[in-house]
Parts: structure tokens; C-alpha cells; sequence
């Protein structure tokens, strides 16, 4: 679904693409030793190699072209059993070797295709133009000291998977549609960890606009994106940006832009004013990067279901609808509960789709606690539709059973023991009540008797009341409406 | 082909080596020279031809991933000419 | 040789004589090192060293006595070497010859030099080179031209160059300041010199001897070998520095033969191949004479001389001087005055400023010239004609060899088309320069070991080298007719340095 922009001319379409760089989860980085978890001492996870002392060469690390492989596999491009790794040649304070070994003309992996899920049940195609291993640079931090930048190497060397996408997407909707499957995707597999605010993943977004049919217009890269939610907001601010430059008779020029999040706006970034020559040559400290079809079979066979499979497997199996069973396989963590709780036996599913989705995902995102530290276990959820279905307790007791739950960590038949909300399905004990209520409210049953035959509902209402909400519904139906309709 | 003094000063900001203006010339002259006997390689048919990527035939060997290095940075820092709280430092630089 | 009669008569020992002296404790490694320790402070007018490092050397040369005492001594015990400075040494300064590695001291120590301090050499020090290994004369290092301990005989006290880039090492190894010493060859670095200087010179397959903690100049052409008084010593010090090494992704992981045992003096049989694109237009005759003779000798040593063709020689050099300098441009990116060396940055300079002039001040013109030249020929536009043109000819140059390699088992050629020459002569052209490496460059381009052995005076009475060239990791073969080549052509003459010093019974040459 694009969105047009409404220009003094007429419509444009937004047309953009991107390039995600994705780090590989490894322990050690793509070509040397040191150690990649986020977040220590300045300049502590650094080697000689990462540092570029001279004399120093890359090894690769096996792990990184593993799960570059089964990234590629996930993503259903062709793998390329011959792949080179070249040379980025240019300048940065945080780039210690003056180059990035990086992947040009012969990539690890090549085409493939994604579907994204734009939530009201379409699905739209976005091609991979390819997916190569690089190496990180390391961090400049500007805010240390009025005339210095300051050099951390530790990100200096780490594994990164840069995936390109062609320019398949038409809306900022679209493009962080593309960003969270591509999470989703990595997380599955657990080739990255998809955390953003970590910078394990970022996106450059690719944003050029052009009216309906017309070639692809200039584009401008806004780079390092670490949020859906700046994603959108940076390509609705560019494409508008460009088509007020275009209709005003100017032109784009192409550029490299920085997204500032305060004030919302995209900028040009000095550092990458200049016109750049790359300079890529293969790397002759590294030989060609050379695996068999047997390696890419044994990768394909260490990947798990991914979340196109495992949704029509939801929607197959457990009849679910389109819209719970996306949202039950967009994060693998949500998926793997689901399974749990289907690993139940006898569950009804459906109504488990319902449970986990509506009431765990809503209390979890309320409290802010992760999935997989909810304090409901999967076993629990099956519980709690089990003496549901047996008629134990009803539907509107199991709620305050499940709020119970969440809030305790003690299970379904526990908690309705412990209180005494078993259901009460005993019809004298019911009859009982409802007698009472009726002889107790004339008016309401001559009311009744005379047309209002949606009192009904109260006399529900008064009956489960009276039974603290224990008595079976189906039962107080059965037993009061003959009575009334007397 | 003929560098003039204007590739060279192109080439020289590629290269972050200042070449002032008075030696472009110079340089242009020298570069020219060496680029006119290189010249001679495009009488050479090559096609057909993989390029060299190198000189040994064997496979990329790959490394086990495990945390073997790192860790000193002292070490990494020790030849810095100027550092400051376990950083490098440089002038600043506005992106 | 020469009769050992003054205080320095050690130094005059082959490395091999002296490894076995002190196995049968002739003579102490501590004693040996300290003649060479003074044999290098006479020779300071020969500029060979830029650090050197006595202290450490006799440390290590007790460590040696130690060893050699308890009977647990390596191949190289207490033999005391140069090590070119290109090597990274742990806590050494280490300048690959150029201002901007101003007072870089390693915290590592490259593979090549531990592989050799474990075998229990000794080091004397640093040796001066061309900048960063760019250079055939060895003038175009910071810390100053090296000087060759030859001269000419015509009167005329012109200084000569050693060669380069490894001059330092070479002119060392010649005036009996080192025992031996480490070189580099990128292409031609360790043969020219050491053809210059009248020593031998191995650069062995590339793959063979690790790259790592070497500075690197051009990445697919580097190689360490070592530069000695004769061939029995290119082998057993060869075989201290080889070893695989996972360090290096181009390391190949064979086992190191034994190469001494190589030099069994039987060489029947062996097809030795002449090409003849080496026959260059206006050769110097005595180079022409002095190559037909190499292969006289092997002939009547029981080879079968055969002739070859190597059809794209003359583009050897033309490729080397595009594929060089791009990998060039690139490696020494990271010299950019950050985290170590030379820093040039004044108040209120930009990152751009300080690499600009940390790396115009830091980097002499012929390095500045090749980073250029790299840049050039990598540049958007131009790869194709020159970088991708350059990559497919050499693969054109490799098929050559292997072609060759179908009727012939080891190559024989010329080292250089000249002898050495004057400081002075030659500055103002840098091609001219390049056109030394002309007949060993090819072999560096195919990665094939080769080596230079002193073979002949020329008639100004300069030393003039042969080259052979083998096959990839065939060093035993090539150690084996190296062997026989040079007792064929009893090459014994001393430089005039030696003999001005009263260092030598006999200066022959002069
Ligand atoms: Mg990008
Ligand atoms: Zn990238």
C-alpha cells in the first residue's frame, strides 16, 4: 500500500530501499579474536589486528560464514559457494586499517525474496539484491570534549551482515514492515540479535520520490537507523523534503543524511560531503572465501521453522485467524511460547490463540515485562482452557483466575482452590438462587413478562452475582428462562 | 591517459597526503612517467583471463569462534600519540 | 679463507662454521657476539643498522651459552643476526625505514623473528632498508642511505649502493657485521641486494615464511627469506624462519624439510631451463657471458640445460609496478598518525589536516609516489584498465611458469642487468630505477622461490649474481643447484671494506 504524497503537481510515490547491517552473533569477531559483547571498558576488546597495528592479518572467523549462510538460506537467496572479500578504501578516525573488509562484486549470498506482512492480510514481495559480511568500525564519541572526538575500537572488527533489499517498498509503513521481518528472520535463526537500541542492528533507508510510472528519481541514503518508529518519521520527512526541492524547480542532489531525532529532520552529514572513491580491490591478505554444497545443506538443516512456515502451520492446525497467528509468529520468543502451550495435550488452540494474544500479551505489555519472563508458564495457559472447557470455572471467573495468575505465578486449579471459585453447576443450588431473585424482584418480572425481554440479561447478572460469580451461565440460562417465560 | 595537476591533487586528498601546490606538477610529471611504461600491459590479450587473486592454490582457512584475543588495552594504546580516559583522541570531528 | 689471526677473526666465520665452533665450544656465543658487537661499531660509515641493539644481543648469547652447555640447543644457537627493520620486534623500536613509524615499539614480535629467537639467534639489531621495502638502492630510507662495503676498482672512491630494499641487511651481512641477516623480498628486495653486495639471497614461495607482525608493502608479493654468506647458511637459516602459521591466512601449512640435507652436491640429471626473454637488448655482454657460464657450470655438473620460453616476461614489471603500489596505497592507510608514530597536527587542524600532513611529513617522495600511483590505479574509472589488467596479466605470467615447468625442473637467469651502482647516479628517475628489478620480478609475481648467488666480478670489479628460480616450495632443489652453483663458481672475493679494515687476510676484487 504506497503512500502518495500530495504535491502542488500531483501525486508522488515514495520509492525506497535498504541496507541493513545485522551483527553476526558471535563470541569473537569476523577476523580476529577479540571479544564483541556490548558495552565494555573503552578499548578493552580490542586486538592488535582490530587496532590495525602494522604487520598485522585477518582469519576469518567460521561462525560468522555459518550464519551468514543460514541468514541467506532464511531468507531464501542463492548462495554463493565462491565468494571474495574486498577492500573499502577510505578515511575515518574509527576505521584503524584506512580500508573495511568488506564483500563487492562476489558476495557470500546473492538474490532472494522476502514477504512482508502490512497487517490487514496483505503480503507484499520484497526483493534481496544480496547479503555480504563486513567488518565494523569502531565508535567516535563527540560529546567528551569541546575540540576532540574520542576513538573506542571496541566495535572495531565485529562480524556484521549487510543485506540490501531492492527498492521495493512505496511507504514508511513498508520499510519498517521490511525492518521488522528482517528482525524477526535473524532472531528465528539466531544469526543476530536483532537489538537495536544496541546498534546490533541498524538500517540505512534509501528514499527517492517520482510521480506514478516515471523512472526511479535521485535518491538520498539517511543512514544508521535504530528505530521503526524514526524509520517512518525520516521517510516521510525526506520524500516530502525532495518533492518540495523538485516542485520548487530544483533538483536532488545525492546524498548521505543523518535523521536528527529531536528536531525530526534529516540533514546532510558533513563528514561524507566529500565524493567518495572507494577503491575496492579483492583483499590479498584473504583468499577466496570457497564451501561445498554439502556445507550449505548442513546449514539448511540446522535452521528452525522460520515465521512464514510456523504461521500457515498456526493457521493449518490450530484454525487460527490471519491477524493472531501473525502475531503469535512475529517474534520467536512469542512463537516458542505458543508452541509450548500447543504442546499441551488436548488444548483447544483457538481459544489458546485468544488467551495468549488478548489477555498474556496485553497484561505483559502493560507490566513491560518480557515474554520470556512472563510469569505465566504455557503449561499454565493450557491449565486454565482446561477447566474452562470442563466447565470447572467460566469464562468471566477464568479472567480474574488468569489476573491471579499473572500477578502470583500459581496456576489455574491452585488459585481456584485456594479461593473457592470452583463453578458451580449444582441446579438445585442454582434454582435456588434464581427462586430467590425472582420472588425478591416482582417488578422486574412483570416488566419482563410484559415485552422486555432483554431484562434477561439482568436476571443473569443478579443470579451470578448472587453466586460470586461461580454459577455455570449455561446453567442459569437453562434454568431461568422457563421459569420467567412462565 | 596524462595526470595533470589536477587528478593529482584529486589523488593526493584521496590518499590524505598534502601535496602543495607548487609540487603537483612535479608529481603530475613523475606519475606520467611511471603511468606511460605501465601502459604497455593493455597490448596484452587477456581474454579469457581470471585475474589473479592469488599466487597459492588453498582453500580460506577458517578460524574456531572463541574469545582468544583482546583485552589489553594498555597494550593497544601504549604507542598512541595522544589519548585520554582509555580512548584515542583526535581533533573534533562534526558528522 | 681467511686466516684468523686478528681479534676479529670470528666474524669472518660462515654461519654454519661458527654454529658448529660453538657446538664443539671453540669459542663462547658470548664471545662471538661481542666481536660482532665491535665489528659494528667499526662500520658505522656503512649506515647498515638503524637500531642497534647489543644489550639485548649479549643477553641473549648468555641465554645461548646456557643452552649449549645443557645440550639443548636450537639450529640457529647463538649465531648473531640483523634483523631487517621491517620485522616487528617486541619492545624494539621497529621504523620499516620511514618517519612516520616515529618511536612505534611493538608489543608483539612478528613470527619470522620468534621463529628465530626460538631457534636461539641472537640480535644485533634493526637493519635499515628503502622505505617501507620501496626502492631497489636502498636510498630511500629516513635514516639514511646504506652504503655498500664494494667499490669500484677503477680509483674513482664513488659510494655505492647496496641494493635494496633490504641494502642494510645485504651490506651487513657482506662487511662480516652480522652473521647473517633477514630480508624481505617484494619484488626483488632479497636477490638484488644481495646480488649487489656478493652474498646470497633466498626469497622462498610465497606462503612459506609467515607475513605476520611483518609490515606489509604489497600483501600478495611480500616474503621474508634470509641473506647469507653462502648457500649452506641460506638453508639452515631458511629453515628457522619457515613454519606455518595460523596467524596468516596465506600461510601454507607444510612441513619444513630439512634444507641442509638438500646440498648433497648431486644435481645429475636436473633439467635446468634458460629462458630467453631474459636476453634484454643491450645487455652488458659480461652479464650475457656471466648467465652462459652459470650454465656451462651446471652443465658440466651433470644438468641438462634446456631452453624455455617465458612468452609475457617483459610485462612482469609493467604488471608488479600496478599491482605494488594499489596494495601499497591501501596497507599503509592506516599510517595515519592515530594510534601510533608521527602525529602532525596543529591547533585549531581538522582529522583532515592531521592526516594530511602527519602522512606528507611522514611518508618520503618514492613512498609518496607509490601510494599515488596505487590510489590512481585503483580509482573509480581506471581499475579496469589498469588494476583488473594488471591481475589477469600476472595470471598470464604464473601459466608461463607452469608451462615452463613441463620441460624443465629449475630456471637459471640473471639477477640484475647491472652491477651496483653510484648514490648519485640514477636519483632524479624513478623508472629507471624500477628497471632493476627486471629479472626478478617475475618469479615474485608467480610467488616461486627463488635465489641470488654470488657468481662473478664485473670487469670494474663489482660482485654479479645468478638467479635461480624453482618451482612453488621446491627450496630443496633450488638449495641444491644454489649448492652447486656456487661451488662451481668459487665465488671468494671479499669488498674493500673488509680488507680496509684490516678485517680480511685477502681482498681479493680490489
Ligand atoms: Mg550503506
Ligand atoms: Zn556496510
Amino acid at each position: 500500500m504506497s503512500d502518495l504524497i500530495k504535491g502542488k503537481t500531483g501525486d508522488w510515490e515514495i520509492v525506497i530501499g535498504l541496507e541493513i547491517h545485522a551483527q553476526v552473533t558471535s563470541n569473537a569477531k569476523l577476523f580476529s579474536g577479540a571479544a564483541t559483547a556490548f558495552g565494555a571498558e573503552p578499548n578493552t576488546q580490542v586486538s592488535i589486528v582490530d587496532a590495525a597495528m602494522p604487520g598485522m592479518l585477518p582469519v576469518i572467523n567460521m561462525e560468522s560464514v555459518k550464519q551468514a549462510v543460514r541468514t541467506g538460506l532464511a531468507l531464501g537467496c542463492q548462495i554463493n559457494k565462491r565468494s571474495i572479500f574486498s577492500r573499502k578504501n577510505y578515511f575515518y578516525a574509527d576505521l584503524p586499517q584506512g580500508y573495511q573488509i568488506s564483500q563487492f562484486d562476489k558476495p557470500i549470498v546473492g538474490k532472494g525474496k522476502i514477504a512482508i506482512d502490512m497487517g490487514n492480510g496483505e503480503i507484499k514481495q520484497i526483493g534481496i539484491e544480496r547479503l555480504h559480511l563486513e567488518q565494523d568500525a569502531g565508535k567516535s564519541i563527540h560529546d567528551q570534549h569541546p575540540k576532540k572526538s574520542y576513538i573506542d575500537l571496541n566495535r572495531s572488527g565485529v562480524t556484521l551482515m549487510e543485506i540490501v533489499s531492492d527498492p521495493d517498498m512505496r511507504s514508511a509503513d513498508e520499510a519498517a514492515a521490511f525492518v521488522t521481518k528482517m528482525r524477526s528472520i535473524v532472531r528465528y535463526i539466531g544469526s543476530c540479535d536483532g537489538n537495536m537500541q544496541e546498534g546490533s542492528m541498524r538500517a540505512d533507508v534509501n528514499v527517492s520520490v517520482r510521480k506514478l510510472g516515471d523512472e526511479l528519481g535521485i535518491r538520498c541514503e539517511i543512514k544508521n537507523m535504530n528505530s521503526m518508529r524514526f524509520i517512518k518519521q525520516a521517510v516521510v520527512y525526506e520524500a516530502k523534503r525532495q518533492v518540495k526541492i523538485i516542485e520548487d524547480g530544483g533538483s536532488i542532489k545525492q546524498e548521505t543524511r543523518l535523521f536528527d531525532t529531536i528536531k525530526g529532520e534529516t540533514r546532510s552529514m558533513r563528514s561524507k560531503e566529500e565524493a567518495h572513491d572507494y577503491r575496492y580491490f579483492p583483499d590479498p591478505d584473504l583468499l577466496p572465501l570457497v564451501f561445498d554444497q554439502e556445507f550449505i545443506d548442513q546449514m539448511a538443516a540446522s535452521l528452525p521453522e522460520l515465521p512464514d512456515a510456523k504461521k500457515k502451520r498456526f493457521i493449518k492446525d490450530f484454525k487460527l485467524n490471519d491477524y493472531d497467528a501473525s502475531i503469535l509468529v512475529a517474534e520467536k520468543e512469542k512463537a516458542a511460547y505458543f508452541d509450548a502451550v500447543a504442546a499441551v495435550k488436548g488444548c483447544d488452540m483457538k481459544m489458546a490463540a485468544n488467551w495468549v494474544v488478548s489477555e498474556l500479551f496485553g497484561r505483559l505489555n502493560k507490566a513491560s515485562v518480557d515474554i520470556v519472563n512472563s510469569p505465566v508458564a504455557p503449561e499454565s495457559i493450557g491449565g486454565l482452557i482446561a477447566l474452562i472447557k470442563n466447565d470447572t470455572i467460566n469464562g468471566k471467573i477464568a479472567k480474574d483466575v488468569f489476573d491471579e495468575m499473572f500477578e502470583t505465578g500459581k496456576d489455574a486449579a491452585t488459585i481456584i482452590d485456594e479461593k473457592g471459585l470452583k463453578q458451580v453447576t449444582d441446579t438445585g443450588a442454582i434454582e435456588a438462587i434464581i427462586d430467590d431473585i425472582i420472588a425478591n424482584n416482582p417488578d422486574q418480572v412483570e416488566k419482563y413478562r410484559d415485552g422486555k425481554s432483554n431484562l434477561i440479561g439482568w436476571f443473569v447478572g443478579q443470579v451470578m452475582k448472587a453466586s460470586q460469580g461461580k454459577a455455570n451461565p449455561k446453567a442459569v440460562n437453562d434454568i431461568l428462562r422457563p421459569k420467567l417465560d412462565i | 591517459m596524462s595526470l595533470d595537476k589536477t587528478s593529482v591533487a584529486k589523488i593526493a586528498k584521496l590518499s590524505r597526503i598534502r601535496i602543495n601546490d607548487d609540487k603537483q606538477d612535479e608529481m603530475a610529471s613523475d606519475l606520467n612517467n611511471i603511468m606511460g611504461f605501465v601502459e604497455q600491459l593493455s597490448q596484452v590479450n587477456v581474454e579469457g583471463v581470471e585475474p589473479m587473486t592469488s599466487v597459492i592454490e588453498m582453500m580460506q582457512r577458517q578460524r574456531d569462534d572463541i574469545i582468544s584475543d583482546g583485552g589489553y588495552a594498555d597494550d593497544i594504546l601504549e604507542n598512541g600519540p595522544a589519548t585520554d580516559m582509555g580512548f584515542f583522541t583526535v581533533p573534533k570531528v562534526v558528522e | 679463507m681467511s686466516e684468523m689471526k686478528n681479534s676479529n677473526s670470528l666474524t669472518n666465520l660462515t654461519l654454519a662454521a661458527a654454529r658448529d665452533g660453538l657446538q664443539n665450544k671453540d669459542f663462547s656465543a658470548v664471545e662471538l657476539c661481542n666481536q660482532y658487537i665491535d665489528a659494528i661499531e667499526n662500520a658505522g660509515e656503512l649506515n647498515c643498522f638503524i637500531t642497534k641493539t647489543p644489550e639485548y644481543a649479549l643477553a641473549m648469547a648468555k641465554k645461548s651459552d646456557h643452552k649449549i652447555q645443557n645440550g639443548t640447543a636450537g639450529s640457529m644457537e647463538g649465531l648473531p643476526i640483523g634483523m631487517k627493520d621491517l620485522f616487528c620486534t617486541k619492545g624494539v623500536l621497529t621504523t620499516a625505514g620511514s618517519h612516520i613509524l616515529d618511536g612505534f615499539k611493538p608489543t608483539y614480535e612478528s613470527t619470522v623473528s620468534q621463529n628465530l629467537w626460538d631457534s636461539g639467534a641472537v640480535m644485533l639489531g634493526k637493519m635499515n632498508m628503502d622505505e617501507f621495502a620501496m626502492g631497489s638502492a636502498n636510498i630511500t630510507s629516513y635514516y639514511g642511505n646504506v652504503i655498500n662495503p664494494w667499490q669500484r676498482n677503477d680509483g674513482s672512491n664513488a659510494k655505492l649502493v647496496p641494493g635494496g630494499s633490504s641494502g642494510g641487511s645485504a651490506a651487513a651481512v657482506a662487511s662480516n657485521i652480522v652473521i647473517a641477516a633477514t630480508g624481505t623480498d617484494t619484488g626483488g628486495s632479497i636477490r638484488q641486494p644481495a646480488a649487489f653486495t656478493g652474498i646470497v639471497g633466498l626469497k622462498p614461495t610465497y606462503g612459506r615464511c609467515s607475513r605476520w607482525g611483518t609490515i606489509a608493502f604489497a600483501s600478495s608479493l611480500d616474503q621474508a627469506g634470509p641473506m647469507t654468506r653462502d648457500v649452506r647458511d641460506a638453508a639452515i637459516m631458511l629453515g628457522a624462519m619457515a613454519g606455518f602459521d595460523n596467524k596468516d591466512s596465506t600461510s601454507v601449512n607444510l612441513p619444513v624439510p630439512n634444507y641442509e640435507a638438500a646440498l648433497t652436491g648431486d644435481i645429475k640429471g636436473m633439467r635446468i631451463g634458460i629462458p630467453k626473454e631474459y636476453n634484454l637488448d643491450g645487455m652488458p655482454s659480461e652479464i650475457t657471458e656471466l648467465w652462459q657460464q652459470g650454465a656451462k657450470w651446471l652443465k658440466d655438473a651433470g644438468a641438462e640445460i634446456v631452453d624455455i620460453s617465458l612468452p609475457h616476461t617483459k610485462y612482469a614489471l609493467p604488471a608488479y609496478y600496478i599491482v605494488a603500489p594499489a596494495e601499497a596505497s591501501s596497507n599503509l592507510a592506516r599510517y595515519d598518525g592515530i594510534r601510533y608514530g608521527l602525529r602532525v597536527c596543529d591547533d585549531g587542524d581538522s582529522l583532515d589536516d592531521l592526516y594530511e600532513k602527519t602522512r606528507a611529513e611522514g611518508f618520503g617522495a618514492e613512498v609518496q609516489r607509490r601510494i599515488l600511483i596505487g590510489t590512481y590505479v585503483l580509482s573509480a574509472g581506471y581499475y579496469d584498465a589498469y588494476y583488473l589488467q594488471a591481475q589477469k596479466v600476472r595470471t598470464k605470467i604464473a601459466d608461463d611458469f607452469k608451462q615452463a615447468w613441463q620441460s624443465c625442473d629449475i630456471l637459471l637467469t640473471p639477477v640484475t642487468p647491472t652491477a651496483a651502482f653510484g648514490i648519485d647516479e640514477k636519483q632524479d628517475d624513478p623508472l629507471a630505477m624500477y628497471l632493476h628489478d627486471i629479472f626478478t620480478v617475475p618469479s615474485s609475481m608467480a610467488g616461486l622461490p627463488a635465489m641470488s648467488i654470488p657468481a662473478a666480478l664485473d670487469n670494474k670489479g663489482l660482485p654479479l649474481g645468478l638467479q635461480l628460480i624453482a618451482k612453488p616450495f621446491d627450496e630443496v632443489n633450488l638449495l641444491r643447484v644454489g649448492h652447486m652453483l656456487e661451488n662451481m663458481a668459487g665465488f671468494n672475493a671479499k669488498p674493500q671494506f673488509l680488507a680496509s679494515n684490516g678485517l680480511t687476510s685477502k681482498a681479493e676484487g680490489a
